[in-house]
Order: C-alpha cells, then sequence, then structure tokens
C-alpha cells in the first residue's frame, strides 16, 4: 500500500511537470513562471515551499523528544513572515525579475553585488538543500526498505527531472498540492491523535502490545554497584561524562546494558535500549541486528494526572493540552549517551528519563533559560535568527516573482501566513501524540509524524509518508530553481556577461539544475545522520545575517551603497559560516569536546546579523553613492 | 540590461502610506515577540503558570504569536486594499491619474 501510494504521488508530481514543461520556452516562464500564478494558489505554494522536511519531520520530531523547547522553532519561522509582509513582499516585487540578486541590484547595477549575492544565494541554498536530502533518505529507507544513499539518489533524480522540465511552474504547482495535501491530513492525524486520548501503556491502536522496561534493585559497594535481583551478573560498570553509570548486566547468555539511578536513596537500575558494534557486526539490545530485532519504538506516559495504569478519554484540543501541561502527568523521555566499552567497542545507549508535564510544556529542556547568560544569549540567538531569516531566504524570495502584481505578492503572503500558522499549531498536538504513543524511533526522532501515523493505520501512514516525500521533492526543487537562477541568471548572463539568447538562458538553467542537483545528492549521502532541524536553523541563520541586512537598508536608508550591500553580504556569509564552524554543536559532531570549541554559542546570528548591519553602515558611509 | 521586474508594476500612489503601516505593524509584532523572549530569560518560571483552560503561559503565548500574526496581516491588508481603492477612485474621478 505505501509503495503504491509513493508510487502514485511520485507519477502525479512528474506527469504534472512534464505537462507544463511544454509551456516552458522563456526564460521568464522558467525563472519566475511567467509571473502569472494566482495570489491563493501561490499563498500555497509559499506554505509548500516553507513547510520543508525541517518543519514536518523535524519540528514533530524535536517537539516528541524535548517538548515546547521544539515548538519555539514552530512560532520563531511563523514570526518571520511578519518581516516578509510587512517589510519585504511589495517593495522587492518592485524592485526583482527573476532572483534575489535582481532585486538587491535594481538600483546599482554593481558587478561587486551580482557576484556576492549569486554566491551567498547558492551558500545557503546549499545550506538548506543538506537536511531536505538527508530527511529524504531518512523517510525513504523505512517506507521502500532500500538503503539512505539509494533514496538520496532517487530523490535527486526526481527533482532534477521536475525542475529541468518545466523551473517554476511546476515547482509552483507541486509545492500548491503538496502543501495543501500536507495540511489536510495533518488535521485529520491531530484528530486522531486527541479522538484516541492518553493513556499510560500506549499499544498503538492494539497493533504493538505495550513492552514494560524492567527496573532491577541494586545496591552500593563503595564505587561498585552490585544487583539485588538474583540471575543477573554485573559485567562491566562504565561512569561517563555528567556522571552518568550505565552497567552491562548478563543473564542467560546475554548481556544488556541498564542505566543507573538514585532516588529517594533507593538505587535501581532501568533497562535501556542499546546498540552495540562488534567487529562491525551490529548487535541491538544484546543481540544480532535483523528484520525482526530492531530498536524498539518509545514514548509514553508514566502518570497521567497522577495516576499510573491511567487513561485519559473524551479529551479535546484543549484538555489534550491541558492533560499534558499537568505537573501530576509524567512523561517517559528517552536521551543517548555514547561511549566506549572495556573491549574497545562503540556502545549508544538509548537510556529512559521521566520528565514531568509542567517541564515538558515551557522552554528549558534543551534552550537552557534558566541556566548561564551564556547560554541565554544562544536562546536569544536562535529567536533572533529564526524572526530575521524567513525573509532572507532565497528560494522564499524568488516566489514574489511568480505572481502578477505587488499586491498579488501582499495577499500570497497573508494566505502563506494563515496556512503555515494553521500548520504549525498543529505541528505541537503531532510532536506531543508522537511523545506519549510510542511512535518515537529513539535512534532517529525524524520519522515520528510518520511514525505516530503508523500508530493508527498503514493507510495514513502511505499517505503521510508519500507527503512528507513530496514536502522534500518540493523544497529541494525551489531551491534548486534558486541556486541554477543564481548561477545561470546571476553570474553567467549578469556577471560574466556572456551573451545568450532566451533559449540559452534557459537551457543554461536546466544544466545548473542538473548540477546543483547533484552535488546536492552528495551532500545528502555524506551528511548522512545529521540533525534536520538544526541544519535548517543554521541555513536560517546564515541568510538572516547574509542578505537581511542588504534588503532592508536598501530599502529604507538611503545612504545604502552597491560597495556597502557587498561588504556586508560577504561579512554575513564569512561570519555566519565561521561561528557554526567553531561552535559547540560542530565540535560534537566532528567529534571532539564540545567545551574546546573556541566560540561558546550554537547560533550564531546574535553576533553575525548585527556586524552585518555594521558592516554596511560603515561601508556606505565611506564609498561615494554610485546609483546607476 | 538593467534587472526590471518580471512584470511591470505601475505607479502606485498608496506605496509610501503602505511602506509607513508596515513598519509600524512590524515594530508592533516585534515588541509582541521580543515580550515573549524577554520573559523567557527574564522570568522563565513564570512560563510555567497557568492562566487558561489548563494551559501554561508558554502555550498560550506561542499560540497567540501565531493568531496575532494572522490578524495583523489580514488588518494590514484591509487598510492597503482600502488605501489603494481610495486612489483608484480619486484617479477616476480626477481623470489625472493623482489622487
Amino acid at each position: 500500500m505505501a509503495i503504491f501510494i509513493f508510487v502514485f504521488f511520485v507519477v502525479l508530481v512528474i506527469g504534472l511537470s512534464l505537462y507544463l514543461g511544454n509551456k516552458t520556452k522563456t526564460s521568464s516562464a522558467y525563472y519566475a513562471a511567467g509571473g502569472k500564478i494566482h495570489w491563493g494558489v501561490n499563498g500555497i505554494a509559499f506554505a509548500g515551499d516553507y513547510l520543508s522536511a525541517a518543519s514536518f519531520l523535524g519540528i514533530c520530531g524535536m517537539i516528541a523528544t524535548i517538548g515546547y523547547d521544539g515548538f519555539l522553532y514552530s512560532i520563531g519561522y511563523l514570526a518571520g513572515w511578519i518581516v516578509a509582509l510587512f517589510v519585504v513582499a511589495e517593495p522587492l516585487k518592485r524592485l526583482g525579475k527573476f532572483t534575489f540578486t535582481d532585486a538587491v541590484d535594481a538600483n546599482y547595477n554593481s558587478r561587486g553585488i551580482k557576484l556576492t549575492a549569486a554566491i551567498s544565494t547558492l551558500v545557503v541554498s546549499i545550506c538548506y538543500l543538506i537536511p531536505q536530502m538527508v530527511g529524504a533518505g531518512v523517510l525513504v529507507e523505512p517506507l521502500l526498505g532500500i538503503p539512505h544513499a539509494w533514496g538520496v539518489l532517487m530523490v535527486g533524480a526526481i527533482v532534477i527531472t521536475i525542475v529541468a522540465t518545466a523551473g517554476m511552474a511546476s515547482t509552483t504547482y507541486v509545492q500548491f498540492l503538496k502543501g495543501s495535501l500536507l495540511i489536510i491530513f495533518s488535521s485529520v492525524l491531530v484528530g486522531a491523535v486527541v479522538i484516541r486520548g492518553l493513556t499510560t501503556q500506549p499499544d498503538q491502536g492494539g497493533k504493538v502490545p505495550f513492552y514494560e522496561y524492567t527496573q532491577l534493585s541494586a545496591a552500593r559497594a563503595g564505587d561498585q554497584i552490585t544487583v539485588s535481583d538474583t540471575g543477573w551478573n554485573v559485567v562491566e560498570q562504565k561512569e561517563i561524562k555528567g556522571g552518568l553509570v550505565f552497567l552491562k548486566l548478563e543473564k542467560d547468555g546475554m548481556e544488556t546494558w541498564w542505566s543507573a539511578s538514585e532516588k529517594d536513596g533507593e538505587l535501581s537500575l532501568y533497562e535501556t535500549q542499546s546498540v552495540v558494534f562488534k567487529k562491525d557486526v551490529k548487535w541491538i539490545n544484546g543481540q544480532p541486528a535483523s528484520e525482526t530485532n530492531q530498536l524498539r519504538q518509545v514514548g509514553n506516559l508514566e502518570k497521567i494526572s497522577g495516576k499510573n495504569d491511567g487513561e485519559a478519554g473524551n479529551l479535546n484540543l484543549f484538555s489534550f493540552l491541558a492533560t499534558m501541561t499537568s505537573k501530576d502527568t509524567t512523561v517517559r523521555t528517552w536521551k543517548t549517551a555514547n561511549f566506549v566499552d572495556s573491549a574497545e567497542q562503540k556502545v549508544t545507549v538509548y537510556y529512559p528519563s521521566l520528565v514531568t508535564g509542567d517541564r515538558i510544556m515551557r522552554p528549558g529542556l534543551k534552550f537552557k533559560v534558566e541556566g548561564t547568560w551564556l547560554e541565554k544569549l544562544d536562546f536569544l540567538s536562535l529567536m533572533l535568527a529564526l524572526f530575521m531569516g524567513t525573509a532572507a531566504l532565497p528560494h522564499i524570495l524568488i516566489r514574489y516573482y511568480t505572481v502578477p502584481s505587488p499586491a498579488s505578492a501582499r495577499k500570497s503572503t497573508i494566505v502563506a501566513i494563515a496556512a503555515i500558522g494553521f500548520f504549525y499549531i498543529l505541528t505541537l498536538f503531532m510532536g506531543l501524540g508522537a511523545m506519549v504513543n510510542g511512535s518515537l524511533n529513539p535512534a532517529d526522532s525524524n520519522m515520528a509524524a510518520p511514525l505516530l501515523a503508523r500508530s493508527f493505520s498503514e493507510l495514513l501512514f502511505a499517505i503521510i509518508s508519500a507527503i512528507a516525500f513530496a514536502t522534500v521533492l518540493g523544497t529541494v526543487s525551489g531551491l534548486i530553481v534558486a541556486a541554477s537562477g543564481a548561477v545561470a541568471h546571476d553570474l553567467f548572463d549578469r556577471y560574466l556577461k556572456i551573451k545568450m539568447d532566451d533559449h540559452q538562458k534557459v537551457r543554461a538553467g536546466k544544466i545548473t539544475a542538473f548540477v546543483i542537483g547533484g552535488i546536492a545528492i552528495l551532500l545528502g549521502i555524506l551528511f548522512k545522520g545529521m540533525n534536520v532541524s538544526f541544519l535548517v536553523g543554521l541555513a536560517f541563520a546564515v541568510a538572516a545575517s547574509a542578505n537581511l541586512p542588504a534588503i532592508i537598508m536598501l530599502l529604507f536608508w538611503k545612504k545604502t551603497t552597491a560597495k556597502g550591500i557587498a561588504a556586508s553580504i560577504v561579512v554575513g556569509i564569512v561570519s555566519s559560516l565561521t561561528l557554526i564552524a567553531f561552535s559547540p554543536e560542530l565540535y560534537t559532531l566532528y567529534g571532539r569536546n564540545p567545551l574546546d570549541a573556541p566560540i561558546p554559542l550554537n547560533n550564531p546570528g546574535i553576533v553575525s546579523i548585527p556586524l552585518s548591519f555594521i558592516t554596511l553602515v560603515v561601508v556606505s558611509l565611506l564609498t561615494p553613492k554610485a546609483k546607476a | 540590461m538593467l534587472h526590471e521586474p518580471a512584470t511591470p508594476a505601475g505607479k502606485d500612489p498608496a506605496g509610501p502610506y503602505k511602506v509607513r503601516l508596515g513598519i509600524w505593524m512590524f515594530l508592533a509584532y516585534s515588541l509582541f515577540y521580543a515580550s515573549f523572549v524577554a520573559i523567557n530569560l527574564l522570568f522563565p518560571l513564570a512560563m510555567a503558570s497557568i492562566v487558561f483552560a489548563g494551559l501554561n503561559l508558554a502555550t498560550v503565548y506561542g499560540f497567540a504569536l501565531i493568531i496575532v500574526a494572522l490578524l495583523e496581516a489580514l488588518v494590514y491588508d484591509w487598510l492597503c486594499r482600502r488605501k489603494e481603492a481610495y486612489y483608484i477612485h480619486a484617479e477616476k474621478t480626477a481623470g489625472t491619474g493623482k489622487g
């Protein structure tokens, strides 16, 4: 069923592209859909563009694992549209032709702006492409049972076909279709979650028996922990950074990992899930990995409003959230620890952690708003980048050129805000639903929403997965159109002044789309396993630092010069990428100690955005105004 | 050749009004958003206070940020359309193209 629906979607999307491809004869048609798209269609297509893998897969996954902190992304992403609507939409529509570069260069005709703005578009598009391709691989793996790399390759091939056949027109209609379906079926999923209600023993509608994790009594003798229950032998005790203690226990010849925790003076061992690589062979939960021995899905309530073994039915949207918010509700969440054991084997342990509802439903699980001033600054930096980033994303900006007038640009933005806002409210319910319905893969939170759908029915899972796949297809298509416009239109045509007729311009765009598609495939394979939402958050920071100061100042400060714009774009890109490269999160990805990172912030916006603004002002004041 | 718009936009006498309106509405929303961030940073525990139907301040404020964005957008569009209609009407009656 899943494969049938998936194939149906892909055939539909390619068929639409081929049909629209026959109408794409000019560069205006290719890059801007001829500027003839209706504002209502464009508004939903905006939503389709914006609700990428990061929103659907990433945010739902984050809410499912870190609660309200994941919802902060929904709030910030939506708030960013206010900047787009009130400040950017109409003026940008008046200025530009096909690309972001067209808009910032409209009054200057500067080679410096053409080059830097085109590079900025490429950098931001690629930063945004990586998580989409990674998301595609993640999605296709369980859906079609093919390896990650093949999934990425398949997405790349389909997207190149879409973009190379019809450009912005097909991308727009694919996004419209996908945006509409995403919102409709997400609403269905939320309805199903609320109607099902809450239980401490979720069994996925009777399909998957609830797994009761074992708890053992233990005692401490000096530094050593012993198990009070009979039949268990301690093989190894491992203390890792942060004081966490794990024990490898043996029973009936099977070795499993347990986490030690002390509460009210009593020491207990809690059953975990583990992945161990023994001579490159993967073992899961003490046995070799196989089709039948995989990590169990997790996530359940331990207490509902103070009651163990409880249920809460007859819920509505408000009472669902209120029950989750109660301090008497406890959620069993799962954390991850990585270490090397005494036999030099790589071990990943997924261990349970009990968190009360009032902690889940306010900021603080990931973003330490009660922490040090640096941690608070990091939170502020993230919220700033999310707010400022939307109006600076190239694949969003080019959509303003597909409508016939500035008023249409405004109206389509309002439709987008309504659609995206509604969807982001749904993300809170979907994320929490996945958190408590045993729908989380502990190794990959990105699949939370599709797995939540599977807990209801295979049909819903197939539809949601196919839509999520179309989400990736559409967003990648838009990004590739933006990036190909930067290369073929901004660099070849405008900067290098290579003489091309209209037909050749379209061909150059298609060839560029093919090359960038290839690069995206490669990066999608290389970056396997990286967090989708984290990468998109960084793309927002780079876009806000590189592009937004230029857009805002050219619209509202008459002393802005071409050199000022070019300098601010360069400083924005370099400073944001440098800060990211030396941040604690990236040090973790490099396999190094995050405490050794020279930059203490994970989110660069608080430094790089003001720096880019200051650069623009200083350079503009130092250079003579040179408007064309 | 400069970068002319994909579809030429005519003269928009309501333009300056819309820009001013946009900036004020942007500032109003920014203040609302900044207050949310400030409460989180300065009084994080306040976010756990139950304020409505069992929902805490974090949830209510988060939803409000989304809903207020839409309401502001609708008000902005209504005011812009009203101004555009005014100039179109003035143009028709004056026949000079100026309002």
